[in-house]
């Protein structure tokens, strides 16, 4: 019949059975998953906001609409640095993708830290997490998505520096698009909380 | 976390230059994972089996000192007694280590490592060092998990379904940190079991191998596969769900305490969103594993095998609908809940579908009973069992009656122990010898399945009785109801049925055991069975397949007329299988 296997391992063919790379398809299952979770802590935010008759204070009066704007504003061009990164990868542009990246990693980094500040500021004032409902949503639906930025911050730093040493030269640069998927994914998170939290 | 998942494909160019720690303890080759975890559920089977003993006897015996009980500290059973708060954390500790730690790994963990990448043709998973992970984060999982059970103030008591705002305010129940760890252990449960699904739905998608068609893909893969959908669509929501529930307990939120204008139903409907989907990663594993072994067993291609497809698909689908039907006594509104009734009902369809071809996979077919298959039969006829009693709570003006009564804790029994536990057992005789290249033992394996069908039935059938006669679930002694005392001698009979059916497992254990010992060496193909993965060694190497195999023929292509064997493995060329007929 068959011959036995020996014991020689072969490489998974990067392209698999349906045409797309492996890990680009599992990054976008993973955000499957991710659209999931958020759903979860809006979905239980609009039934708390909307779905009772819990009083709700006008958003505006707690919290600084503007800086945190121009906090989306930062975080957004960190998606436009990331679309910058990524064609400069496509023509193996190594110091345009190095570029880039960095400012990726800059904006994403003074977004989280922006909101540090945005946190230390609340607490002050005293409005906490048991600060009725809204306090509750507002800690929980920003800190996960911070807790998001973070995670890609570490992950673009580890990024960048595999880009200086040339990791992504001649071709391979996969790396960039998947991560750059979950800073997308992450970017439009924020857009969805900052409409819904902040400004409605 | 990202960029890192893709740079875990190496191609390993030596197969055994692998450290010990790299080959069997970190280990990135799934069928070491897979057989990590059978070890960790089997593990955590028993734990879940023992506190049931623990449940069983307060039931049968109430106030009566349980065998060794003295050995437990005097506030847990003071006199050997089991104490109420003991029991109902024996009750809540009890469905969560079998339905997260024991079943659900049982089935995912195992079967879906094991299997997907042998039985489509890939040297591994698509993110090997993200499947280890999966596996490492069970570890500290069930590590907090059974911690709980040692803390002060004990386990968590609020049911496995830990319902607000009991499960959120200490003061209702005395519980502090059990109810913590519990939470903090299901997060992490959640992070591991995604990572797992999102490996086996690449995989499934990227990796089958030349001539490996979607429709060519054996049904426990399909069954494996949709699994991982819904895992991947519901998980997070429970693990947003569980979050919120230990902010609650911990930093002063209110999100399900109406002290606070936070709502107690919600954490209902998000529990149950994911815990309906969670019913159906419980089974549609089983019915892939029944499926394969009953059309080997038969010697008969698969009746229906794209129907069986669609209809898991179908009840996947429906599986998402029907949350509403775990709620039907909250409070919601009465044409919410017809919606949702019809909804549950609709599925019996889709399941009628698989039954049906089941029976029809075997109608005239040429049975061989060995214990894989006969255990895949008791698969069958107990979900039929378990399906119907089903319709019984779906249609709302029966469940009104029935609900939280022993009627249900007989329903969920007979889909999961008499369902998925039985096609695990079947999934576990049949794919040893693929695992570990030794036979188990069929005599040991036809005791311990006629012991275990026997009890099993003993235990659970008298509970639809109970339940119906108006025995509540969770009750910590019905002896002190009037209505319930003349029913008493059901409650004997089914502890002392529990007891025999807890000492049947050990069958098992021992066949296990001495199999590996000095079991025999199994056959390179024993069960004559037509998948890919009985075209290489057992155990195979690191890599699978020497060559990247092609498929030329669909599953199940038992007794083919003409062909010289009553099996045409799937990779075997077309051209060789005229020869044989000529």
């Amino acid at each position: 019949m068959t011959a036995h296997a020996a014991a020689a391992p072969r490489e998974v063919a990067p392209q698999g059975s349906v045409g797309v790379h492996t890990q680009k398809l599992g990054m976008w299952v993973f955000l499957v998953s991710e659209v999931m979770f958020f759903t979860a802590l809006i979905g239980s935010y609009i039934i708390l906001r909307w779905g009772t008759n819990a009083e709700w204070p006008e958003p505006r009066t707690v919290l600084a609409i503007p800086v945190t704007a121009l906090n989306t504003f930062i975080l957004i061009c960190s998606s436009v640095s990331m679309v910058k990164a990524y064609a400069a990868a496509t023509r193996d542009d190594q110091a345009g993708l190095r570029k880039w990246l960095l400012l990726t990693v800059l904006g994403g980094a003074t977004f989280v830290t922006v909101q540090a500040f945005e946190y230390h500021h609340l607490i002050e004032k005293g409005f906490l997490p048991s600060s009725g409902l809204f306090g509750a949503a507002f800690y929980t639906m920003t800190g996960f998505h911070g807790f998001h930025v973070t995670c890609g911050v570490l992950s673009m730093i580890w990024v960048t520096i595999r880009a200086f040493r040339g990791k992504y030269a001649g071709g391979k640069f996969q790396g960039i698009e998947t991560i750059g998927l979950y800073w997308h994914f992450v970017d439009l998170v924020w857009i969805i909380l900052f409409t819904i939290v902040y400004l409605i | 976390m990202t960029a890192t998942a893709g740079a875990a494909l190496p191609g390993h160019a030596h197969a055994d230059d692998r450290s010990f720690v790299r080959k069997y303890v970190f280990s990135t080759d799934h069928k070491i994972i897979g057989i990590q975890f059978l070890f960790l559920s089997l593990f955590f089977l028993l734990v879940g089996g023992l506190l049931a003993m623990g449940i069983r006897w307060q039931l049968g015996f109430p106030g009566q000192p349980m065998p060794l009980g003295g050995w437990l500290p005097q506030g847990v059973a003071p006199g050997g007694v089991v104490a109420p708060k003991t029991y109902i954390g024996l009750v809540t500790m009890h469905g969560t280590f079998m339905i997260f730690f024991a079943v659900m790994p049982l089935l995912v963990g195992v079967f879906a490592n094991y299997l997907i990448p042998l039985k489509i043709g890939a040297p591994d998973m698509a993110f090997p060092r993200l499947n280890m992970w999966s596996f490492w984060l069970m570890i500290p999982s069930g590590l907090l998990m059974t911690a709980s059970l040692f803390v002060l103030g004990g386990s968590a008591v609020a049911g496995w379904t830990v319902y607000a705002p009991l499960s959120n305010v200490p003061d209702y129940t005395g519980v502090h940190l059990g109810q913590q760890l519990w939470c903090v252990s299901i997060v992490i449960f959640g992070a591991s079991s995604l990572l797992g699904s999102v490996n086996y739905i690449t995989t499934v998608i990227n990796l089958r191998a030349p001539g490996m068609t979607w429709f060519r893909l054996p049904l426990s893969v399909w069954a494996l596969f949709i699994t991982a959908v819904l895992a991947v669509l519901a998980v997070p929501v429970l693990a947003g769900a569980v979050i919120m529930l230990l902010f609650d307990q911990t930093i002063g939120t209110h999100f399900y305490l109406p002290a606070g204008g936070g709502q107690p139903l919600m954490w209902q409907h998000l529990f149950w969103f994911f815990g309906h989907p969670e019913v159906y990663i419980l089974i549609l594993p089983a019915m892939g594993i029944a499926s394969d072994v009953i059309a080997n067993g038969a010697r008969k291609p698969i009746f229906g095998y794209a129907s069986m497809v669609w209809a898991m698909v179908a009840i996947a689908f429906l599986g998402f609908v029907v949350w509403g039907h775990h709620m039907f006594q909250s409070g919601m509104n009465p044409t919410l809940a017809s919606a949702f009734m019809v909804s549950t009902i609709v599925i019996a369809v889709p399941s009628a579908i698989k039954v049906f071809n089941w029976l029809g996979t075997l109608w005239r077919g040429s049975i061989h009973f060995t214990t894989p298959m006969l255990n895949a039969l008791a698969f069958v006829s107990m979900f039929i069992i378990g399906g119907l009693s089903g319709i019984f709570m779906a249609s709302t003006p029966v469940d009104m009656y029935i609900h939280g009564t022993y009627f249900i804790v007989a329903h969920i029994h007979y889909v999961l122990f008499g369902g998925s536990l039985f096609a695990i057992y079947a999934g576990i005789y049949f794919w040893f010898p693929k695992m570990f290249g030794k036979q188990l033992d069929e005599r040991l394996g036809k005791v311990h399945f006629a012991l275990t069908f026997v009890f099993y039935n003993l235990t659970f059938f008298p509970m639809h009785i109970l339940g119906v006669g108006g025995e509540m679930r969770r009750i910590y002694d019905p002896t002190v109801y009037e209505y319930l005392r003349p029913m008493q001698p059901i409650n004997v009979f089914i502890t002392v049925s529990a007891f025999l059916l807890f000492t049947s497992q050990l069958v098992m254990a021992w066949n296990i055991v001495r199999t590996l010992a000095r079991g025999k060496q199994a056959d390179l193909n024993p069960w004559r069975d037509c998948g890919l993965e009985w075209t290489v060694a057992s155990p195979p190497p690191h890599g699978n397949f020497a060559t990247t195999p092609t498929v030329y023929h669909g599953p199940y292509e038992y007794s083919v007329p003409g062909a010289a064997e009553d099996f045409i493995p799937v990779n075997q060329p077309p051209a060789q299988v005229a020869e044989t007929r000529r």
